[in-house]
């Protein structure tokens, strides 16, 4: 790469099953302006604008043109991307990229969703092969419960170990004001919660939100120069696996392994569980709070209950994921990758008011979505 | 804070869309609609049979060069009963729950079909259950993979 690249602004929306105040273009233009003030900046600095979202929710498909006059890119070298589920993490990957060629110094990236504009499942249907996949394949949810049903089968899981995986995140998510769902809920709650698609009930899967999410990646001399405190990208890795659904290996989540060795390598992590300070698990459905975190070698599979149940990832625990409330608090999807790296931000800017890891060097966050992909983006306290 | 009336506007779009299946799904198709015959096709690098057959192989980005007739029974690999309701973009309407959503590894087959099984008990179901294709009957079938009805359990 031709310069470093530091995370210097962070601005998100307050989410909500409904934002009826606003429209896509004054959501996004909330986060971007939340962003440049965080940054001290004004539109004027920002040499370039990464926006996305998954356009057949709101059925807008120039969204870079449409959303111009919110997002403030102007007259700006404009581009938009969409990878479903991991939009959020692939535009931070994106902006990345674009200020570490050093062909622009300031770039401002945006997620952004309002899924209350259309039918979730619906619309997230239409994302698979029309001729072989469309017919029977039933949006996210079942989608992932395919996933829990064989994971559950195999190592003798147990639905109490996913809902304490929940119970965590809403009770991180009370922390934090942004996120949709703010009130904490009890092992019990969830258990008796309606089965939506077994062996998965409502307070097993996070909410439609909307919402917007808005970063600015800084090379390194603007990062210092603007910046006492920048959170610095280390390394990022994706995995962008397969066309069709029955194409993935359900027992194990491939991608996800793949990536993160790749980052380990790079990075001389050996005991990531030990090494990392805080994890942005992009995690949709509380069983892969339990599986997920087997693929990125926190401890062998079918043993990730123990640690769920040992607090060894909540506040205050060696390894704390999601102290935002994640994906099960708030998922305004193409937002929602975007927003754990502007909270795995703030965390190595030691700014996650009310959510704050204490002495975070490094923070892990990730993406998911598609056939089961995934992306990953390590931020640390010093440029790598 | 003063309230203010704020305006949804609703449009229901009814848009046709052409999907060519291409070479290899025409084929898949054709032998379901007149033979029931399930088609897959075997990677000649890594060996792997596929369902749908396909043009290529993604990990080897090798073609297939061998078609093969799969059974048209297998295992229940994973699956969800489907309680919530949602508009299905394939009608424009509710599809109708509960229903069954399923993986099913058909015997000679390296990989999942995604399709339907008629049974809606979780405690009848579990991954590596017995299953096989129902097809609908002469003169119903049309060139979909919903001439296979759904997959039934076999006890």
């Amino acid at each position: 790469m031709a310069q470093r690249v530091g995370i210097i602004g962070f601005g998100q929306t307050y989410h909500r099953s409904h934002r009826d105040d606003v429209n896509g273009v004054e959501l996004i233009n909330e986060a971007v302006r939340a962003a440049l003030e965080d940054a001290g900046l004004t539109i004027d600095d920002i040499d370039a604008v990464v926006i996305g979202n998954m356009d057949h929710f709101e059925a807008v498909n120039y969204v870079d043109t449409w959303s111009v006059d919110g997002s403030g890119a102007w007259m700006k070298p404009l581009i938009k991307l969409t990878t479903g589920g991991t939009t959020g993490s692939t535009l931070g990957i994106a902006g990345y990229h674009h200020a570490a060629s050093g062909l622009f110094d300031v770039v401002l990236v945006i997620g952004w969703e309002k899924n209350s504009e259309s039918d979730t499942t619906g619309a997230i249907i239409t994302c698979s092969d029309p001729i072989f996949d469309r017919f029977s394949f039933s949006g996210a949810l079942p989608g992932l419960a395919v996933e829990a049903s064989a994971y559950i089968k195999r190592y003798g899981i147990k639905e109490e170990d996913a809902a304490r995986v929940a119970v965590r995140d809403r009770a991180h998510g009370a922390n934090n004001p942004y996120a949709q769902l703010q009130t904490p809920v009890t092992i019990e709650e969830v258990m008796q919660s309606p089965m939506l698609s077994w062996p998965i009930k409502l307070l097993d899967i996070c909410p439609r939100s909307d919402g917007a999410a808005a970063v600015i990646f800084a090379g390194e001399r603007k990062a210092r120069q603007l910046c006492s405190q920048p959170a610095w990208v280390h390394y990022t890795a994706v995995r962008h696996s397969h066309t069709y659904f029955g194409d993935v290996d359900y027992t194990r989540l491939h991608t996800l392994e793949a990536a993160v060795q790749e980052l380990y390598h790079h990075m001389g992590i050996k005991e990531p569980l030990k090494e990392l300070d805080v994890v942005e698990l992009y995690q949709p459905y509380s069983f892969a709070g339990l599986k997920w975190i087997e693929a990125m070698g926190l401890c062998k599979p079918g043993e990730s209950p123990r640690l769920i149940w040992d607090g060894v990832t909540d506040m205050g625990g060696e390894l704390p994921f999601n102290p935002s409330g994640g994906v099960i608090c708030t998922n305004c999807i193409g937002a929602t990758g975007l927003l754990r790296i502007g909270e795995a931000a703030l965390q190595v800017m030691d700014r996650a008011i009310g959510r704050q890891v204490p002495d975070v060097n490094l923070a892990l966050a990730t993406g998911f979505g598609g056939a089961y992909w995934s992306d990953l983006m390590l931020l640390g306290k010093k440029p790598w | 804070m003063e309230k203010v009336e704020l305006i949804h506007l609703r449009q229901d779009v009814d848009l046709p869309y052409h999907w060519a299946a291409g070479r290899y799904g025409s084929m898949m198709l054709r032998a379901l609609r007149d033979r029931k015959v399930i088609l897959g096709n075997r990677c000649p690098q890594c060996n792997k049979v596929y369902v749908p057959p396909r043009v290529v192989c993604g990990p080897c980005f090798v073609q297939p060069s061998e078609v093969v007739e799969l059974s048209p029974a297998g295992i229940l690999a994973g699956y969800s009963v489907v309680n919530y309701p949602f508009i299905d973009p394939e009608t424009g309407q509710k599809r109708p729950v509960p229903y069954t959503y399923a993986y099913i590894k058909l015997d000679g087959c390296d990989n999942y079909l995604s399709h339907l099984v008629d049974e809606t008990d979780p405690s009848r179901l579990y991954p590596g259950v017995r299953v096989e294709a129902v097809f609908r009957p002469d003169g119903e079938r049309v060139g979909r993979l919903q001439d296979i009805l759904h997959f039934r359990v076999v006890d």
